[in-house]
């Protein structure tokens, strides 16, 4: 489409009003790009490209000599217990965060967009742990968790004694407790996208399916979730790479622990390159999270493209 | 739907319940912090005996003055230089219509997909090589080059439905590229720079890695850094530690609850791109 206009341009001289390509591209020089190009280099792209050649080296992150190791790291991934549960941790948080912050969030917009007087108040209120930094929401809830803490009170005062643990110190389950503060965190942050999709769904089509005599589900099924697919796509990419990224929280509560029952990639990450001097296994582990995020999300995106057509 | 019916009463019942049940913790949080260290009270209860003695303490102790000094100072100047730079960046990538544009703008995008943990650790070093470590301005460049690839793809998706016309009678009048960038284009990418400034200050002001890595060791140190290190050290005086994190988070939703409607709206449409 470009290119015949731009000959045009350049081998006549039009008395007619200038074609727009040739102005804007004299007011949009090419320039403007390079300080955030420079920053981009300096901060994203150089450091990726030097990890994934460290990754394949035996380097302390001390001395000058890297050896070229080959895949020795990746070979000592698979041999390591402690990774191999982390990378096994990750996975569980990162599906387990997908489906649980959703389908809360989920139910929460449907909540929310309705005639309730409260709705507003419970937007802002639902949303606000959101904007709080994870170190305090990762302390809060260390206390409320702990075995005389807030939410075992809890339990005993609704009758609910029975259901009583120590949330983060038990290893069987400390790493769903972790899953829980993170959806009581972030599910307001799924409602509000949500709800911007709800909320662009034409009343019409809602009202015709009351004609039609539809219920609640069917209504919910055949008419509102195919229209929220993009809000699909964006809250399920959203958590599916935070989950797999997670570090806030878990260095918080329990750094890791108990007995690396709650370690994911990125503690065991910032463990291996920063307090045992093991740098190269840091990245190579790195790059295995690299991989994960890459491939998960690019196969989410494409299941999603599909269903959203 | 449009009328208020039993129905919505009782959803309205079980919302009000839910509501609750997330503002749990928020309430326990401030109620502890009010406690005296030896009242024996259950931790759900509104405690009688109020004392303000535990916000004294840990704002002596944990030395959060300065902290909040240097979260603002980082977020205020990241984000200004954010603003500009993705801004100037967007510019081109969506206006001028050549290969070297289209594939500027997918290396940019690039920047989505790799997680920071690959290049954290050589960013590490160059950063203690060229002599920033441990101080604010680390932070600065990290967290400018980090968030650059969000903000020129949200600038450059408001632009391309931006129509041309007004950067076309300015260039008619014979404004230069700088001066037209200045006075016509930023000023009309108002609503998103509204949006690219709530996500990055939340994610900035909050951001716990960066200057954990950046920072240890020294007399610097962030809000979220010098909470990690306050909590730390008094674990067990929990009446004073809750005061704390009261003290960290009330700037924050302050802020939140004056400008809910933008800052909710802000997450929404920038995240709808």
């Amino acid at each position: 489409m470009s290119s015949p206009a731009l000959a045009e341009v350049t081998t006549t001289e039009p008395p007619a009003p200038p074609v727009p390509r040739r102005r804007t591209r004299r007011t949009a020089p090419w320039w403007f790009l390079a300080p955030a190009l420079a920053f981009y280099l300096f901060v994203v792209i150089v450091p990726s490209v030097q990890g994934t050649a460290f990754a394949f080296t035996d380097w302390d992150g001390l001395a000058q000599v890297k050896n070229f190791v080959g895949l020795d790291q990746f070979r000592r991934i698979l041999d390591d217990s402690a990774a191999t549960g982390a990378i096994v941790n990750t996975l569980v948080i990162g599906v387990g965060i997908t489906v649980v912050q959703n389908l809360v969030g989920l139910l929460l917009a449907l909540g929310v967009h309705s005639r309730i007087k409260t709705r507003n108040l419970l937007r802002v209120l639902l949303f606000a742990p959101a904007v709080i930094t994870s170190v305090a929401t990762g302390y809060l809830w260390q206390n409320l968790m702990t075995t005389d803490g807030g939410l075992n009170q809890l339990l005993d005062l609704v009758g609910l004694g029975a259901l009583r643990q120590d949330w983060l110190g038990n290893a069987d389950i400390a790493l769903y407790s972790v899953i829980g503060v993170i959806v009581w965190q972030f599910a307001g942050y799924s409602m509000v996208i949500f709800l911007a999709g709800l909320q662009g769904i034409p009343e019409e089509l809602v009202e015709a399916s009351y004609v039609d005599g539809a219920g609640p589900f069917r209504r919910f099924w055949s008419i509102v979730r195919p229209l929220l697919a993009p809000a699909f796509t964006i809250n399920l990419m959203l958590s599916i790479i935070g989950g797999l990224k997670l570090f806030d929280q878990v260095w918080v509560m329990t750094g890791g622990g108990p007995g690396g029952a709650t370690d994911t990639m990125s503690t065991l990450i910032y463990k291996n390159a920063f307090q045992f001097n093991d740098f190269g296994y840091g990245i190579a582990m790195a790059l295995v999270l690299t991989l994960f995020v890459a491939v998960i999300s690019g196969v989410q995106y494409r299941l999603l493209g599909r269903q959203g057509k | 739907m449009k009328r208020y019916t039993w129905r919505t009463a009782v959803l309205e019942l079980v919302m009000v319940v839910v509501g609750l049940a997330f503002v749990f913790p928020v309430y326990v949080l401030v109620n502890v912090s009010l406690k005296r260290p030896d009242d024996q009270s259950s931790d759900l209860l509104p405690t009688s005996a109020i004392t303000l003695r535990n916000y004294a303490d840990a704002w002596q102790q944990a030395g959060l003055g300065g902290a909040f000094v240097n979260s603002a100072v980082v977020t205020i100047v990241s984000v200004a230089l954010i603003v500009v730079l993705s801004a100037l960046a967007a510019y081109p990538l969506a206006r001028v219509g050549r290969a070297w544009s289209r594939w500027a703008f997918l290396f940019f995008l690039l920047g989505l997909l790799l997680p920071f943990q690959l290049a954290l650790i050589p960013l590490y070093q160059t950063i203690r090589d060229v002599g920033l470590l441990g101080t604010v301005w680390s932070l600065v460049v990290v967290y400018v080059g980090l968030q650059m690839p969000f903000s020129v793809f949200l600038y450059v998706g408001f632009l391309r439905v931006l129509p041309p016309e007004y950067e076309e009678a300015a260039a008619i009048d014979g404004a230069g590229p700088l001066r037209m960038f200045a006075s016509v284009v930023f000023p009309l990418l108002r609503p998103i720079t509204g949006t690219v400034v709530i996500l990055n200050a939340i994610a900035i002001w909050n951001d716990f890695l960066t200057p954990l890595l950046y920072l240890s060791g020294t007399q610097q140190q962030t809000l979220p850094v010098a909470l990690y290190s306050f909590v730390g050290q008094y674990l067990q005086q929990w009446n004073m530690v809750f005061a704390g994190l009261v003290i960290s988070i009330v700037p924050i939703l302050l802020v939140y609850f004056l400008m809910q409607r933008s800052i909710i709206q802000g997450f929404a449409s920038g995240l709808k791109g």
